[in-house]
């Protein structure tokens, strides 16, 4: 196992800080992530640092962490200079991350997992499997966490990943731990848990920081919170000076786009139904249960939740990709339960993926032929078995003009185009069908302010037009604004519903997470 | 299978808690008991005494050889990541170098040695095409053993062919390779397969098959089983390069280098095919013979693939493999049809296994296969010679289309890895 | 736009031609150290296979061989587009051209029709081997490369014992040889002369080969199953999101690349031999896989591969009579194989790379592999 050196060690008790950052600067090729960056987080403290996606938060964590350098700028830790190449430098200095995305493997045992690239050596290199068994117990017992050693570790859910990869920082003697969005896939209870592990960490002397955007979350544990906003740092303050709406003020600044949207195209024609739908996995775990609402021509459905909830499972079900064990779906008046992918599409539900470049697009294809994709069976783009090309092209010049695509042509790859662009091409080609439901999953993520904006615009008009959409998002002001209907999903269920014209993204914000469940 | 290529989804992959993990000895013991008998019983059946006939066994155990340091070769890459197709390519090295070396020191020794040189140096060009250059993996093992076909005739007709006793496509013959003595130990069993007494004769005669007269070179490739179970389980290194296949983007953030890691499984991949290539060639043959691999290379994947990427069931396979082979090699007609009665009764056992547990359909279709089986061993007196010829290759296919949706390959395996992209 | 478009194709047609020429330059240079090695002049081996293809004779079989080999690689192909690797094909045609010829060795119809009934035998044939290997892959998840290999050498137990005299073969009268009964003239296709001097004539079903690489192109390129094959081959998650059914997609390929795999002997059977003998032609399936991936899977790339493997075997037989090794041709073939799967590879990446930069300087954007992670 490897030990901070004994030096630092020293000049830690010495120094009031764990981790300074000065001036910290990082430039991306047009995009600068951070721009002089100022931390300081104490000893023993929890430090949360706050800021919309693309604020430039996990830049400066893998900076930290050293998977990035600096262009400019210093790194202090216990009151030592430090420069990290790699994760191991970082490591040796007692700074341990625990990933967003855990870093596990499901089928080597959590011993296994966690001693990876630490492991205690016997003769011949031979794993000493009862030091290793010790540590983890001990570091287990000490902190509250609980793991088996021995456990595989596909057979643990995420509330126990999460605590064996505190452990696996831990376990490399990590004093100051990096914590990147850790609540974003736990439920209610699991979040109480991991904070009382925190407070344990804390009282055991480590320094912890805490990345995330859930601002009461953050003001529930947190001894300080510095904002960051477009790479900057904005502000530093105590949880007891401040509101969640102040947060979110110095979060979001006076910029926030609002896309209100006033007048009511609701009619009365239901163009999509669905009751009752289930979906397990193969264990019986249920990713989806009893889900059933209806969408009219002419309305916006959202449905908020935390990332993890069953969004994806549901899009994926109407779609035709997963099987559910039982419910209907109807499209108009015909029930396409059991139809396939095609079928539905060319019934007429359009589909924005959620990973427009695992899902939505063929990256190394000219944009003609990505317009045809989910599409490849109807006018324009085929006639009587082939492919039209000049039907496609045409109609992908019409899009790129319409929505704005900023390419040099409609013969480049995907790939070549920004995630915007890339995104706008998606909406528009989903929008060109004779769709009569848009299923829509975050439909402006990792898209520029402009390219919001339009896709946005685009939606509005779509639904004027009579398209009803079911938006998924985790853009709550998108969701508010956008939406005429809101629904709540949490661990597979429909659980709440609101009114868009009157809740708060703080309201809507504790649904999400059962905040105001008794547990 | 393990591949780079597109992946279908048969019906749902079972559960964890229904996926075959860890082998529980008592099960083995069990099945290599209920298996023993089943062939005991129709040795009776059909007059049949070459099925469990130490003479069969003796074969079976060389011919498992190479097929196991094949399967053996394909588990270190696969665990470290890297589908390495191109195993037949490096054995085909193995067969070359392995004579040739031979012959040039004439020490069958130092020929493996060379056997195990020239297939190493196949993989690290599978390592330098698929993990620096991000080749397909399966692309690259298809033109690598292109490239070792190429390689190994264009040297034959260069080497061999002016050697006295050998020509363009075969050596001449090679220094023999000695044997384990056992020192009359096993005379007893021998004396007991004679008697021809029910089940204890066919024990008696499979152990003495095991045990005597193996080749020195066997027991090497018998102990390296054991020996990458321990590496590979055991050790620190064994635990970087597993998590390679399992999850690189998680070793690389704990400082363990992906690329190393890889480089060296694949390579001692080629190493373990060099050496079932030189084993080919110096002991079961005798000599290098174009083509003399026949596929030995695939069907070790089989039985990597059948074992569950683990040594222990791998050993199993190659086992099993090996025993159809040497079936072939002895040109038992008659034993292979014995063996469709065993098959039916075997597909039959496994028919009413399946339906207690519930399945049906795969009750209903191995019930068919027993009976089909069993009318195509009633209709017919013997297996044409030819039929026998791909006996090992028609087994591997039934084997993989019964038992590939439950296995599993390591998470990340054939997965192309570039540091820093997640 | 139509200026940045064709500076564009000039630029994807440079870059597509500099992976093979690269990869052939890297593979002479080993060729010719090898050839130093061994104490044979290098330039001496150049003219020797230079001037073979110089003589009408040898061009006429360069074109018969190419043929072959095409028709092997568009097979190959057809599984390559869709990630699928069939390297079955040399089982496929081997049974499919049994079949054939004792079919049309026992029918006797007019003309027109009896090539026919042959060329539909070797089609179903081929793509009925081919799909056992779909049926494992979509239904047990059994992977197709392994099926694949194992069904070749089954094939080959199988022709052999079918090749018996009690069962499809016959005694070839004057030799040892056996083979299926001839086929009547009426089964027959013509050869064409189309090079003069030449005592040879060019196998008659070149013009089925041409054609089958034209409908490959019209097939991928131009229909919607063909789109749906080669989205699936580029991105399976996408294509799935599209509509496609992927299960279905596997056995259309296979069966296709089967069907096609099934004519790859039928120019030399109805053009030559007329008979499946002992000593028919082995090994042209792993030739077209070869093709297939120097030609990149693309049906005018596999033509010119074909050709040029087609006279490095030519070569082959010249430099065996100038007492030069005539494996040192396989040793280039095995070099350029595996050095132009390396080239394409890193053109691949640089196109794409050279693309993004290309885009975002006329844009002035960030290309979205470079936007900031979030």
């Amino acid at each position: 196992m490897t030990t901070p050196d004994p030096s630092a060690s020293a000049s830690a008790a010495a120094s009031p800080s764990a981790v300074e950052l000065h001036g910290i600067t990082k430039r991306f090729p047009g995009v600068v992530a951070n721009r002089d960056i100022d931390i300081v987080v104490k000893h023993g403290q929890v430090h949360a640092i706050v800021g919309e996606n693309g604020a430039g938060k996990s830049t400066l964590m893998k900076i930290l962490y050293g998977m990035q350098r600096p262009d400019e700028g210093r790194i202090v830790v216990n009151g030592r200079e430090a420069v990290f190449h790699t994760p191991a430098d970082a490591i040796a200095t007692g700074i341990g991350m625990v990933h967003q995305h855990f870093m596990l493997a499901d089928n080597l045992t959590v011993l296994e997992n966690v001693v990876l690239g630490s492991e205690p050596k016997g003769r011949l290199g031979r794993i000493d499997f009862d030091a290793a068994r010790g540590r983890i117990k001990e570091l287990s017992s000490t902190y509250g966490l609980d793991v088996d050693p021995d456990a595989l570790l596909e057979e643990l859910g995420v509330g126990d990943r999460q605590r064996v990869e505190i452990v696996k920082v831990l376990y490399r003697g990590a004093r100051i731990l990096i914590l990147d969005e850790p609540t974003a896939v736990l439920v209610p209870h699991e979040v109480d848990e991991l904070f009382d592990n925190l407070r344990d960490l804390k009282a055991e002397g480590l320094t912890v920081l805490f990345i995330s955007h859930k601002l009461d979350e953050v003001l529930a544990v947190a001894d300080e919170i510095t904002v960051i906003r477009r790479g900057n740092t904005v502000a530093t303050v105590h949880p007891g000076e401040v509101t969640a709406r102040d947060l979110a003020e110095l979060m979001v600044g006076s910029e926030l786009p609002t896309p209100e949207t006033r007048e009511s195209t609701v009619t009365d024609e239901v163009v999509l139904d669905v009751q009752g739908l289930t979906l397990r996995t193969p264990d019986g775990r249920a990713l989806l249960e009893d889900i059933s609402f209806t969408i009219h021509s002419g309305e916006v459905l959202g449905i908020a939740g935390v990332e993890g909830n069953g969004q994806a499972e549901l899009v994926e079900s109407i779609m035709g990709m997963r099987h559910p064990a039982a419910g209907t779906i109807r499209l108009g008046d015909v029930d396409i339960t059991g139809w396939s992918t095609r079928d539905r599409r060319e019934a007429g539900i359009g589909y924005i993926p959620e990973d427009r470049q695992r899902h939505g697009l063929l990256l190394e294809a000219p944009l003609w032929e990505n317009r045809m994709l989910g599409y490849q069976t109807v006018p324009p783009n085929e006639r009587g078995g082939w492919i039209d090309r000049r039907g496609a092209r045409t109609d992908t010049e019409r899009i790129v003009g319409t929505y704005d695509v900023r390419t040099p042509g409609i013969d480049v790859a995907a790939s070549s185009l920004s995630g915007g662009n890339q995104q706008k091409l998606v909406v528009g080609r989903e929008m060109s069908g004779l769709s009569k439901v848009l299923i829509a999953a975050h439909p402006t993520r990792g898209v520029d302010v402009g390219a919001q904006a339009a896709i946005w615009d685009h939606l509005r008009a779509a639904r004027a037009a009579g398209l009803a959409v079911l938006l998924i998002s985790a853009d709550l002001d998108e969701l508010i604004g956008l939406s005429d209907t809101l629904q709540v999903i949490l661990r597979g269920r429909l659980v709440a519903s609101a009114d868009p014209s009157t809740v708060t993204p703080e309201e809507l914000g504790s649904a999400m997470t059962g905040a105001g469940d008794q547990p | 299978m393990s591949t780079s290529g597109l992946i279908v989804s048969g019906p749902e992959a079972p559960a964890p808690s229904a996926r075959v993990r860890r082998t529980d000895w008592r099960v083995l013991l069990i099945g290599f008991f209920g298996l023993l008998t089943v062939l005991s019983v129709v040795e009776v059946i059909t007059g049949d005494n070459s099925l469990v006939s130490s003479g069969q066994i003796n074969a079976a155990v060389l011919a498992a050889v190479p097929i196991g340091l094949a399967a053996l070769g394909g588990l270190w890459s696969e665990r470290a990541g890297v589908v390495n197709i191109g195993l037949e390519g490096m054995m085909i090295l193995g067969t070359w170098f392995g004579a040739w070396g031979a012959l040039q020191f004439d020490n069958p020794w130092i020929g493996a040695l060379v056997g195990v040189i020239g297939g190493a140096l196949g993989g690290l060009l599978h390592a330098v095409a698929t993990v620096t250059f991000g080749v397909d993996q399966i692309v690259s093992g298809v033109a690598i053993i292109l490239l070792g076909t190429g390689i190994t005739q264009f040297l034959s007709a260069a080497v061999f062919a002016d050697m006295p006793g050998g020509g363009e496509i075969q050596s001449p013959p090679l220094p023999r390779m000695g044997t384990i003595p056992t020192g009359g130990l096993t005379d007893p069993l021998l004396t007991l397969e004679r008697k021809d007494i029910f089940l204890v004769s066919d024990l008696a005669g499979v152990l003495y098959g095991l045990f005597t007269g193996m080749s020195q070179l066997t027991l090497v490739a018998i102990l390296l089983v054991p020996f990458t179970w321990w590496v590979l389980w055991r050790t620190a290194f064994g635990l970087r390069l597993r998590s390679c296949g399992e999850h690189p983007v998680a070793a690389e953030s704990l400082g363990v280098n992906v690329y190393y890691y890889k480089y060296v499984a694949v390579t001692i991949s080629g190493a373990l095919s060099g050496l079932g290539g030189a084993f080919l060639a110096i002991v079961m043959n005798n000599q290098y013979r174009d083509g003399q691999t026949a596929g030995r290379g695939f069907i070790g994947l089989a039985a990597m693939i059948f074992g569950n990427w683990r040594p222990a069931g791998l050993a199993g396979g190659a086992g099993l493999f090996g025993y159809m082979d040497a079936m072939r090699l002895r040109g038992g007609s008659a034993a292979v049809h014995a063996l469709l009665l065993a098959f039916a009764i075997g597909l039959a056992i496994f028919a009413i296994w399946r339906y207690y547990k519930g399945s049906r359909t795969a009750a209903i279709a191995s019930g068919v296969a027993a009976i089909g089986t069993y009318l195509v061993y009633a209709s017919t007196d013997t297996v044409p010679q030819q039929f026998l010829y791909f006996a090992p290759h028609i087994t591997t296919l039934i084997v993989l289309a019964m038992f590939s949706q439950h296995l599993r390959m390591p998470a990340a395996d054939g997965r192309p890895y570039r540091r820093g992209e997640e | 736009m139509n200026r940045w478009l064709s500076r564009d194709r000039l630029n994807r047609a440079v870059l597509a031609l500099a992976a093979p020429l690269l990869a052939i330059v890297v593979s002479l240079v080993l060729t010719t150290l090898v050839l130093l090695l061994g104490g044979y002049s290098p330039s001496k081996t150049i003219s020797v296979m230079v001037e073979a293809a110089d003589r009408p004779r040898t061009q006429t079989q360069i074109l018969n061989t190419a043929t072959l080999y095409y028709l092997s690689a568009v097979a190959v192909a057809i599984g390559f587009r869709m990630n699928l690797f069939n390297i079955g094909v040399d089982g496929q045609y081997r049974l499919a051209a049994l079949f054939a010829a004792a079919v049309g060795g026992a029918v006797s119809l007019p003309a027109p029709l009896h090539v026919f009934v042959t060329l539909l035998t070797a089609v179903l044939v081929g793509a009925m081997w081919a799909g056992i290997a779909a049926v494992l892959k979509v239904t047990r998840g059994v992977s197709e490369v392994i099926s694949t290999i194992m069904l070749n050498f089954i094939a080959t137990g199988l022709i052999a014992w079918l090749l018996n005299v009690d069962r499809l073969a016959v005694p070839v009268a004057g030799s040892n040889n056996i083979g299926t009964k001839p086929i009547p003239p009426s089964g027959q296709v013509p050869g064409i002369s189309l090079i003069s001097g030449s005592s040879v004539k060019v196998y008659g079903l070149i013009v089925l080969a041409i054609a089958v690489g034209i409908g490959y192109h019209i097939f991928l390129g131009r229909t919607r199953l063909g789109f749906d094959l080669r989205a699936t081959g580029l991105s399976e998650h996408a294509a799935v999101a599209s509509g496609v059914n992927v299960k279905r997609m596997v056995l259309l390929a296979m069966l296709l690349s089967g069907a096609v795999a099934g004519l790859v002997g039928m120019p030399e059977l109805l053009g030559a031999s007329f008979s499946y003998a002992l000593n028919f032609p082995a090994g042209l399936g792993f030739t077209g896989i070869a093709i297939a991936l120097i030609g990149r899977n693309r049906a005018v790339g596999m033509a010119v591969a074909a050709l040029f493997w087609g006279f490095l075997d030519s070569a082959g037989n010249a430099l065996d009579i100038n007492r030069i090794p005539k494996e040192i041709v396989i040793i280039l073939q095995g070099t350029i194989v595996l050095a132009v799967v390396i080239a394409y590879e890193l053109v691949r990446r640089y196109r794409i790379a050279a693309e993004q930069r290309r885009v975002s300087r006329e844009l002035a954007t960030v290309p979205a592999a470079e936007e900031v992670p979030v």
